[in-house]
Formats: C-alpha cells, structure tokens, sequence
C-alpha cells in the first residue's frame, strides 16, 4: 500500500532505490566537502532548487508559504482568482458545494474593532490530522512535506474534511469536465490546495504567489536557512493559525 | 425452570407479507436515493462542504452503535450468567448482525465513491481509527455468526460461553471505536473529548435494547406467543437502567464543556441556541428519550405493560436519533474556531453557522438501512429457530413456583 509520489508518477521504483543511493551518498560527500570548505549556508542553498523530474523527492526541502496578512490589500482577490484558473475550479453557482483551495477571510478583533484580510488554503501540516484519519491512506504527505490526495483511493468517506482543523479541503459534489492533466479531480473525492506541485516540481512558484501584486505570499524552502522565506522568518515576527494544535504546519502569518 | 423450545414462526398470515412488502418498498426507496445521489453526485443532497456529514451518517452511527447493544441480552447471559435472558440471546445476536448490516449499508451507500468499497478493505491506513473499524465491524459479523452457531447447534453449546465473552469484549472496542470517531477529532469545539468512547458504549446498551425491546414485543404479539410478566418487567427496568446511564454521561459531558471558558460558545449554541439543536437536546432527547422512558420503567403502574415498554423503545430510538442528529449535525454546523476572538467572514462559511437541511433521497436512504435491518430479522426467524415458542414465566424465572401464580 505504499503510495510514494515517484511510484504514481510510474516511474520504476528499483531505479528510484539507486538513484536515491546515489544521491545519498553523493550528497553525503557534499556535506562534509561542503561544511569543511565553505560553510553549511552554500550547501544548504544548492538542495533548494527544483529537483530534476527523474529524482525522488527529498525531506531534505520543506516547502512552504509565509504569508504577510499587512499587505493583503481590501477587495483583491487575485490569488483566488489565479487558484481558480491553474486548477479550472469552475464553480456551478453553488458556493454551498462548490470547491475553495483558497479562500479570503477577513478577521475582525471583538475588542478593538481592527479588521484584518489574509488567503486561507491548505496549511500543509507536518503532522496533518487529514493523513491521520484517512482510512485508505488516500491523505498524504510528500517527504517535501506537501499534502495531497491521491485521487485513487479516496473513497469519499470526508473524514478528512472532519478533521482539518482549517477547513481547507473540499468535496467534488458533482460532475467535473475540462480538468487540468496535471491537476486530476473527481467526484465523490476530497480535494484541496497541492501547492501547485506540478509547478514546484518544475521549479515554479504555486500560482497563487505568483499572482500577489502586493507579494504578500513568500513560497520557498523552510528547510533552508538561506532561503528567502528562512531568513524574513528569523528576522521577522511570524505566526501559525492554531499553533495550538502543534500541527507544524507550512504555512505562516504575519500581522495576524 | 423448563427447558425452552425453540420455533420457527409461521410466517405465512397476511399480515407478514404485508409488512415484509411495506419494508422492501422502503428498501427500495432507499436503494434509488442511493444511486440518484451516486449519479448526479451529492449536491442534490443537503450536504455540503460545510456539513459533509448529514443524515445517512446519523442514521448509519446510530444502527451501528445499537448493533453492538442488541447483543446485550446474550451477553448478560452468557456472560453474566443470567438465565432469564437466556431464551433471549439468539434473537439477540440475530438483531445485532441485522442492525449492523442496516447500518454498514447506508455508511457505504453515502461514500462518494461505494464502488471502492473494496479499496477500503485492501487499503489500509492504521493510524486512522476508521480504518480499525472496518475490521471491528467486519470482525463482529464474523464472531457473532459464530456465537450464534454455538447457541443454535445442540455440540457447539459447550463453547457457547466462550463465544459469547469473546464477542462481548469485541462489541465493546466496536462502541469504543465508533465513539471515537468523533472523540478523535482536534478540529472542531463539539468533538475532541475523550468521553465520547464510553458514552457511545451507553448509548449502545439503550439503543440496542430499545430496538430488542420492539422487535421481540412486537412478533409476540404479533404471532400469539405467550410473553410473560417477568421477562417484560425484567428488561423495561433494564431499559430504564440504560437511560439513566446515557443521561448520567451526557450531563457529565456539558458538565465538563461549561466549566471551560473556551467552550461555551458551542455549549450556548447546542443547549441555549435558536435553532434545531437545542430543540432536539431539550424536546427530542431529554424529555422524549430520557424522562419519559424513565417514568415508564420505573411507575409501578406500568410494570410489566407489553403496550408502554414498546412506547418506551420507541422513544428512546426516537430520543437517541435527536441525540445523534445533536451530535453530528450539530457539531459540525458549529463554526470552527480558527481565530480565537476574531469575528471571521469568508466566501467559504468561515464564522457562520453552517445551514443543513435533510434531503428526502438522505432520510430514504437511513429508513432503508432500517429497514433492511428488519427483513433480515424477519426472513431469519422464519427460517431458523432463533424464538422460544413462549416466553412464559415458567420458561425465564429461575424462582418460578406453580402456587405463586
């Protein structure tokens, strides 16, 4: 029952066991070269970068987003809009069931009055309660740490949408047409934002990010320390919704 | 006590088929709601991405929960030793097999995709406590069948009692693993309670009773076998017990939830909220499944009355089908608290509390399972000997003596 992404890309498994032999050891022999020679920030920036499509993916990255809630202007709704568009989320005119990756909620603070707007999808937990409670195991996390469903095995039970503590994943309630390739759905299953990892496998940026004019959406490699979104998290305050729950999740706030 | 002879019924009168009919019409209902939904997908339903759980799953929790009750009787005999239930433990394990069956069929039947029903049973993610309960259910099938075949076949008798510890024990994790299905959930304020587990267990004695109650009343009645005042008298109080008990959990429950701050918003919209929730948690549980069944097992004017302790049944599955509509709907159309004092508005729900309405092919396809549940019980105790030709006292009281009469 082992669903690793490389197995459902159809890619041969044994030759997957090599190369990420390989790699292991090669990348083996880089750290110490690296750490001996230059220092662990270069190494470090070197994994961050795409992975080629015939490689494995690699806990080494964790991918995420640091979302600035300060620069999420009123009435723009952009990265819904670009969501929308990457994946053909079509609606039927029935917002009650029709799917949401991303959404725009507005806070406003009970006490003060002070009003805040920021994009909602799917947090990409490290320890995300959907991929616990799924019974098929149709709920999954990447080694990058990208969730997803394989569309395969849902069986539609909605467990899942029970347990996400964000109300990120939706529920294909009729029939769909004019899918992405890269992008599959179906009815009868759960779906919700994949950080567009077509796009990230290609070295891309999810289309949400992308489609920010105010780039208030920072993608990048968590695991990085010198990555962009590494070095604006040390230096800045940041924050999870429901940090509670100890989720660990790959999506951060600021000015929340 | 004599020793009890088991019958099949008749099952030849009008009146049978007649009934039988109305079930499979029912059954059918149920089965065409089921492939409407399936075709046209569940928007047709009142579900949505808001309540993703709806009326199938309170009808499916609920027959679930009250299968592994039904076999409550067999187990107080066969695991406690009481004889006066013993005539009453292979209806017991019959009814028990049927409701899950019933049950099982409207949970499958609701998935978005039930054509992968054999996905969830070769898939399997252990961590996920509904995948232990595909084996808990499947597993008490298979154990009760074989309890069953202990009690009917004269040479298994010996291991009977084996049998029915072993399926008692099982029953109890299946309540437990069902209670928790929602006592797992983190996200959302109505669930995440540890006591959910045992209080699906109680749930599951008063239910299951209740439905043992009406069905064994009911086909005495029916097939003019004799039911004498003991074993009536013995199980209504037995009824009563198990409401108490349910009672006892859900007050320690709220309890619990007003005593934390961060959990009276979803307390004051279940108990004190303008809506159907709480009308269902003061009318339909508290005082048509709670007090009046009370008053009913308990008043010594209606000691051992076959009329009032079927009424009494009724209300509890009436009150426990509110409980569990309180329950599910209701925790769900609680909004999530994902901002702790924030006021949160969004395109997708967020703040609001979610709207519901059952759909007719939903309430079908939950009278269906039902239904199916008693066609089972019927074919079966048409075939098979599962009835004592008379409840009798002389057949269930071990004290019985001729001179009391």
């Amino acid at each position: 029952m082992s669903n690793t992404p490389q197995q459902q890309a159809g890619e041969p498994a044994e030759q997957n066991q090599i190369d990420s032999y390989r790699r292991k050891l090669l990348g083996g022999g880089a750290a110490i070269a690296g750490a001996a020679a230059l220092g662990p920030g270069v190494f470090f920036t070197s994994v961050a970068r795409a992975k080629p499509a015939d490689q494995a993916v690699s806990s080494e990255v964790r991918w995420g987003f640091l979302i600035d809630a300060n620069k999420c202007a009123d009435n723009c709704d952009k990265c819904v809009t670009a969501c929308n568009d990457e994946h053909n989320l079509t609606g039927f005119g029935r917002p009650e069931t029709d799917a949401q990756w991303i959404r725009a909620v507005t806070l406003r603070d009970r006490k003060t009055g002070h009003t805040t707007k920021l994009p909602m999808m799917c947090q990409h937990c490290a320890h995300p309660p959907c991929v616990d409670v799924c019974p098929t195991g149709a709920s999954f996390k990447r080694a990058d740490g990208i969730v997803l469903v394989d569309k395969h095995i849902c069986i539609g039970c909605r467990y899942c949408m029970m347990a996400c503590p964000y109300k990120a994943r939706s529920f294909v309630h009729e029939t769909i047409t004019n899918q992405q390739e890269y992008s599959p759905r179906g009815k009868g299953t759960v779906e919700s934002c994949t950080l567009c990892v077509h796009r990230v496998d290609k070295g891309e940026i999810p289309a949400c990010a992308e489609a920010c004019p105010e780039k208030a959406i920072l993608f990048g490699n968590l695991n990085d320390p010198g990555s962009d979104i590494s070095q604006r998290m040390a230096t800045e305050a940041s924050t999870e919704v429901r940090g509670d729950l100890r989720l660990d999740l790959g999506v951060r706030y600021q000015g929340i | 006590m004599k020793p009890t002879t088991f019958r099949e019924i008749d099952g030849t009168s009008k009146g049978y088929y007649v009934l039988l009919g109305l079930l499979g019409l029912i059954l059918a209902a149920g089965l065409g709601s089921a492939y409407y939904m399936e075709h046209n997908g569940h928007w047709v339903t009142g579900m949505n991405n808001q309540i993703v759980w709806g009326m199938p799953h309170v009808f499916a929790v609920f027959l679930i929960v009250a299968a592994s009750g039904a076999l409550n009787v067999a187990s107080i005999s066969s695991v406690f030793g009481k004889t006066s239930y013993k005539p009453l433990a292979p209806l017991s394990g019959l009814l028990a097999i049927a409701l899950l069956i019933g049950g099982l069929m409207v949970l499958v039947l609701d998935l978005g995709r039930p054509d992968r029903l054999i996905v969830a049973m070769t898939y399997y993610n252990f961590k996920s406590i509904f995948a232990w309960n595909m084996i808990l259910y499947n597993g008490f099938l298979a154990i009760v069948i074989i309890y069953l075949w202990t009690m009917m076949q004269r040479k298994m008798n010996k291991y009977s009692k084996v049998a029915g510890f072993f399926a008692f024990i099982w029953r109890l994790a299946l309540t437990i693993g069902t209670g928790s299905i929602f006592g797992f959930i983190v996200a959302r304020q109505y669930y995440d309670a540890a006591i959910m587990a045992p209080m699906f267990v109680v749930m599951s004695f008063s239910f299951g009773l209740a439905f043992m109650l009406i069905v064994l009343l009911a086909t005495y009645q029916w097939t003019g076998r004799e039911i004498g005042s003991h074993i009536v008298s013995r199980l209504q109080r037995l009824q009563g017990l198990f409401v108490a008990a349910v009672l006892l959990f859900v007050v320690i429950f709220h309890l619990t939830n007003l005593y934390a701050t961060q959990h009276h918003g979803v307390e004051n919209f279940i108990l004190a909220g303008d809506n159907i929730y709480s009308g269902l948690f003061w009318v339909g549980y508290l005082l048509l499944g709670t007090v009046f069944p009370l008053i009913i097992c308990y008043a010594p004017a209606f000691r051992a009355s076959i009329g009032w302790t079927a009424a009494a049944a009724v209300m509890v599955i009436a009150g426990g089908l509110s409980q569990m509509y309180m329950i599910i709907i209701g925790g769900q159309a609680y909004p999530m608290d994902l901002f702790p004092g924030k006021d949160v508005s969004s395109s997708f729900y967020d703040g609001v509390v979610a709207s519901y309405a059952p759909s007719a092919p939903e309430v079908a396809l939950g009278l269906g399972g039902t239904a199916v549940t008693f066609i089972a019980v019927m074919i079966a105790i048409k075939v098979l000997r599962f009835l004592p030709l008379s409840l009798a006292n002389s057949q269930t009281d071990p004290h019985y003596s001729a001179e009391e009469r």
